[in-house]
């Protein structure tokens, strides 16, 4: 290694040129490909002269709806690197058999796992379910906006912030090579020197921020906003799991805040909360991390489930069962999920005691989750159900979460978990009732919500076979990580020895590469979709004959979201209206009072990515730099009193009578 | 829309509820299908019992999976919208259908939650084994009795960067990267690491736990059939992972002493200086033996203090029992410092500043504060 002269480090801190990883043709050809794809898109977008609306009517918008369609997009671009992470490491383990070393060395297949699960958690779900939140919460409470429009552009950002850094690892430096929850002692700075696990550290704490105080954000919309009549039991479920979900992220990602905290001062300065020297405790960085991260499971699956609840209503053309039992269940899911975070370490040596304790708490979470699939599978019961995309990524989700639910609660039997624990049985289950969960539910809320964002359906035929790769491929890929584990394989291997075992993955692969394609038929969808947008037009904001507040507006709704805030007597508001003859008005528009862009949430961010980006890297100078830049600019934003407009009643009659002339067609 | 009187709908109920009943006593054992899988056919008693439990819980709970997902698949065929099929809009509520979606995934759990709690007693790692296998129980020697306690074989294992170092402390040897006992011959695993978190795991024998770096984890345990297993690290601990392997067997008594006897001829000794130079990491390490194995070594590793210029922990937490060393024990800091950073390769850390005074109202400026540097 060559050494660099004072000013260089001062300059650059721990930066050099062998940095950058020209010696991974895989990083450099990916390189390439979005340096290339990146400048296309720089120069289309110059080319349309769009960069004044994207940054005027997107990146500084405070509108729910577009900070909503902002993260899935964030969602998406993420998930596709995630899962090339994926693909990668099925691929490495497909061939890595009897002394064939695989194509990837243990330094960078490391670094694959770790970022799989930290991207696909943080940065793929969490931006999904944050997204799925944003859009519809406010609609289907009948609100204007969330309670802060500012906090919630600057969460978003902040999101991004911590997106870009993980990205960046990418290319300058190197990701960390511990696994996404980074144990200590092996994170620590004496096993885990590099600039990698500081742009874990740092990645997840900003983007962490934006968590928080988009939890804060929501919490308050739902508490404060409902449209009059609407109280907490006329609540539609989706917005009863949106409020438990932001409940917990209140009270959670300040735990992880403080610990990774804590792990970024062992780092820099030396402190030894979890070293092994001076009295350091690496347990308890394992027991804190999962304080945070049991809740974070349920943090993702119950606004899915409250998607799920919606979409079983509205495809069954009735009344969601046992509304009230969802809500209880819904409710003790929270209270419980704080109570079950040692069974991710049973085999850390508690005692029996202590074992079935937190073994029998997490089966008692089985109960309510059980009593949900009860209730959607009774919605069913004498229904009259259409089989539109979104009904199928329910079936299709009923029938494959219980068996994640099962072998959860195996998993739950402390015996059981001490053969099981860390294996591949662990991974299919927890991918089980993500995939199986999560991303099933998401898909569904893109099918089911997007003629209300856009004004058109997403196409049947692309939606249909990605639907089918997704499922099928999800089987084919993970049925065999159960067997694996039975067979006692463990996880974030890069090689094997066994050569009966090589089948197992080859099947594996091929389920993962059927996911790609499930993938890319998502992607052709959206996009044969917007070709035939005029086709797929729903003119009515109703298309699916729903039954929460949002069908009540019009597809995409205006920036207002309803003209006049509707009065909620019933449960299912907007199919209450619908049955008792529900009359637009059609006069009396008054101006309509909005909050105003502001691009300060991307300047805030952004300043704050450098900052942490400076610190990974020991550039102290920039580091100070942009930490004064963030102080300033958060204070000259409290300076900025001009911070909302009226929309004149012209516009807002404008708009409505538009709408009355499209529904009079349709 | 055709609404239909109650009458009928509590009869379709009723009917389900009875189909319920019917898939109910369908108990899978599609699992038992798979032997060569070695958590399904264990050879040592307690990945044994670990299994049955497994197998246990499973067939509670399909009790009620089956039926749900044949139910979904019923409704969802039935009550599709072209099958014209009843239709009632608004029923959404029925107490009976209430308390059995509550109830009985209650009563498979508080099934569950017994073998759980008597499970993870019987089975907690940390506890003496009471039985070789079933029906054969060890039994305290007691006057009168003519049953006689097996002594357990202790075997002490550091998860090592990466290879498993096993010390046999009453024999006097140990062996890296395989680990031998005796059939049916009960046997205390007292584990500990070196520098990261590992997970010792042989399938075939019982459950793993972790091994933990200045902590000790126990395994009791025994093997029923003699044979060669595989034993690897079930949790990531760095570049090295992947061929974190070794071989378990299980041999007769005779064969044990042997095995013994030739550690003691052919094994290199291992004192502290050589453990130190064992502990540097390295990949895919051979079978070696070792002799003449200092009986406190295990300790001292448990400790952090092979290096006897390193403080043991029990001693430094001895101290801070009783108030720790204060001010002037700054001066020992170095002597506490484990973390092996050098050893491993990696880059010196940095000299650490401790400040030993902060500015008081009649000493402003900190003056009287000593800064010692104490160098890893």
């Amino acid at each position: 290694m060559t050494s660099y002269p004072d000013w260089w480090k001062l300059l650059f801190g721990r930066f050099t040129l062998e940095s950058i990883p020209y010696h991974e043709p895989i990083l450099i050809g990916t390189f390439a490909v979005v340096a290339l794809g990146g400048l296309a898109l720089v120069a289309l977008i110059t080319r349309y002269k769009l960069w004044g609306y994207l940054w005027h009517d997107w990146f500084t918008s405070v509108d729910h709806k577009k900070i909503g369609i902002m993260y899935m997009i964030l969602g998406v671009v993420m998930l596709l690197r995630g899962f090339a992470d994926a693909l990668m490491m099925r691929g490495q383990q497909a061939i890595a058999f009897a002394g064939n070393e695989g194509y990837l060395p243990p330094h960078h297949y490391d670094q694959i796992f770790t970022a799989h699960g930290v991207i696909m958690i943080f940065f793929v779900a969490m931006p999904f379910v944050t997204g799925l939140m944003n859009y519809v919460v406010p609609l289907q409470i009948g609100a204007r906006d969330v309670a802060f429009p500012f906090l919630n552009n600057f969460s978003f950002w902040m999101t991004v912030g911590g997106a870009v850094l993980i990205m960046a690892s990418l290319f300058i430096g190197e990701f960390a090579k511990v696994g996404w929850l980074a144990y200590p002692p092996l994170s620590g700075a004496a096993y885990s020197p590099g600039v990698g696990m500081d742009y874990y550290l740092w990645g997840l704490q900003i983007a962490g921020i934006g968590t928080t105080l988009s939890g804060v954000n929501l919490i308050a919309t739902i508490v404060k906003m409902r449209a009059p009549g609407m109280d907490m039991m006329k609540m539609p479920v989706f917005t009863w799991t949106s409020l438990c979900t932001n409940v917990l992220i209140v009270a959670t990602f300040p735990i992880l805040a403080a610990t990774l905290a804590l792990l970024t001062l062992d780092r820099y300065v030396g402190t030894n909360f979890f070293t092994n020297d001076l009295g350091g405790n690496p347990m308890m960085y394992v027991n804190l991390i999962w304080i945070w991260g049991h809740p974070e499971v349920y943090i993702l699956i119950l606004p899915i489930f409250g998607v799920y609840s919606e979409v079983a209503s509205t495809f069954c053309g009735k009344r969601l069962f046992g509304y009230a039992s969802m809500v209880y269940a819904t409710v003790v899911i929270t209270i419980l999920s704080y109570l079950v975070w040692l069974h991710h370490f049973f085999t850390m040596g508690s005692g029996a005691s202590v074992n079935s304790f937190f073994g029998i708490t997490t089966m008692i979470i089985s109960i309510p989750t059980g009593a949900k699939i009860f209730n959607w599978l009774f919605t069913m019961y004498r229904g009259r159900i259409r089989f539109e995309l979104p009904m199928m990524w329910l079936l299709a989700f009923m029938l494959t979460f219980v068996i994640g639910g099962m072998t959860g609660v195996m998993l739950a039997v402390p015996p059981a978990d001490f053969v099981l624990h860390n294996s591949l049985f662990l991974i299919a289950h927890f991918h089980n009732v993500i995939i199986g969960g999560v991303v099933f539910g998401v898909f569904a809320g893109i099918a089911y919500w997007f003629p209300k964002a856009f004004g058109f359906k997403l196409d049947r035929f692309w939606g249909v076979l990605s639907f089918w790769f997704w499922v099928i491929g999800f089987y084919v890929a993970f049925m065999p990580l159960y067997i694996l584990g039975l067979m006692g394989v463990t996880r974030r291997l890069s090689r094997f020895e066994d050569p009966s075992l090589q089948i197992w993955f080859v099947i594996a692969a091929i389920g993962a590469v059927l996911i790609a394609l499930g993938i890319a038929c998502f992607l052709i969808q959206i996009g044969v979709s917007i070709l035939r947008r005029e086709q797929l037009r729903d003119t009515t904001g109703d298309p699916w004959d729903g039954r929460t507040l949002e069908w009540a507006t019009s597809s995409p709704p205006p920036a207002y979201n309803f003209a006049f805030t509707p009065i909620v007597h019933d449960l299912d508001a907007w199919a209450d209206m619908k049955k008792r003859g529900y009359q637009r008005p059609l006069t009396g528009f008054r101006p309509i009072h909005m909050p105003k862009n502001t691009g300060a949430g991307v300047i805030i961010a952004g300043l704050a990515t450098i900052c942490g980006f400076a610190l990974i890297w020991y550039i102290w100078w920039l580091a100070a730099l942009s930490f004064i830049g963030v102080l300033a600019a958060v204070i000259i934003h409290t300076f900025n009193y001009d911070r909302d407009f009226h929309i004149p009643a012209d516009e807002v009659v404008q708009a409505e009578d538009a709408r009355t002339q499209l529904l009079g067609r349709a | 829309m055709d609404l239909e009187n109650g009458g009928s709908r509590n009869r379709e109920v009723s009917t389900l509820l009875r189909i319920f009943r019917a898939i109910a006593v369908l108990p899978l054992f599609a699992l038992l299908g798979g032997c060569q899988w070695v958590l399904l056919a264990p050879s040592g008693d307690v990945a044994l019992q670990q299994r049955n439990l497994l197998l246990a819980s499973t067939a509670l709970m399909l009790l009620i999976i089956i039926p749900v997902m044949a139910l979904t698949i019923f409704f969802a065929w039935r009550y599709r919208a072209s099958a014209r099929a009843a239709y009632d809009p608004d029923w959404n509520h029925s107490l009976p259908l209430e308390v059995v979606i509550w109830s009985v995934p209650l009563l498979i759990i508080i099934v569950i939650g017994a073998m759980t709690w008597m499970g993870t007693h019987l089975l907690d790692p940390y506890r003496p084994l009471n039985r070789i296998a079933a029906g054969k129980p060890i039994v305290e020697a007691r006057a009168g009795s003519s049953g006689i306690r097996k002594q357990p074989l202790v075997i002490q294992v550091v998860a090592l960067d990466w290879k498993w170092l096993f010390l046999y402390p009453a024999q006097g040897v140990a062996s890296l990267n395989e680990v031998v006992a005796p059939v049916d011959q009960p046997i205390e695993f007292r584990i500990t690491s070196s520098a990261v978190m590992n997970s010792l795991f042989i399938p075939a024998l019982a459950g793993q736990i972790y091994a933990m770096p200045g902590m000790q984890t126990k395994l009791n345990a025994v093997i029923n059939h003699p044979g060669e297993f595989e034993g690897f690290s079930a949790n990531y601990s760095g570049a090295g992972f992947s061929d974190m392997r070794f071989r378990f067997r299980g041999v007769d008594d005779a064969a044990f002493g042997e095995w013994v006897q030739g550690a003691i001829r052919n094994g290199s000794t291992l004192g502290r200086e050589e453990y130190l130079v064992l502990e540097r990491p390295s990949e895919r390490e051979a079978v070696r033996y070792f002799r003449d194995v200092p009986s406190d070594l295990f300790t001292a590793v448990l400790n952090m203090c092979v290096d006897r210029a390193k403080m043991c922990t029990r001693d430094m937490m001895a101290m801070d029992a009783k108030g720790g060393g204060g001010k002037e024990g700054i001066h020992t800091v170095a002597a506490l410092e484990y973390d092996k950073s050098v050893r491993r390769g990696g880059q010196p850390l940095p000299p650490r500043p401790f400040v030993m005074a902060i500015c008081t109202p009649t000493d402003v400026y900190g003056a009287a504060g000593v800064t010692a540097r104490a160098v890893n």
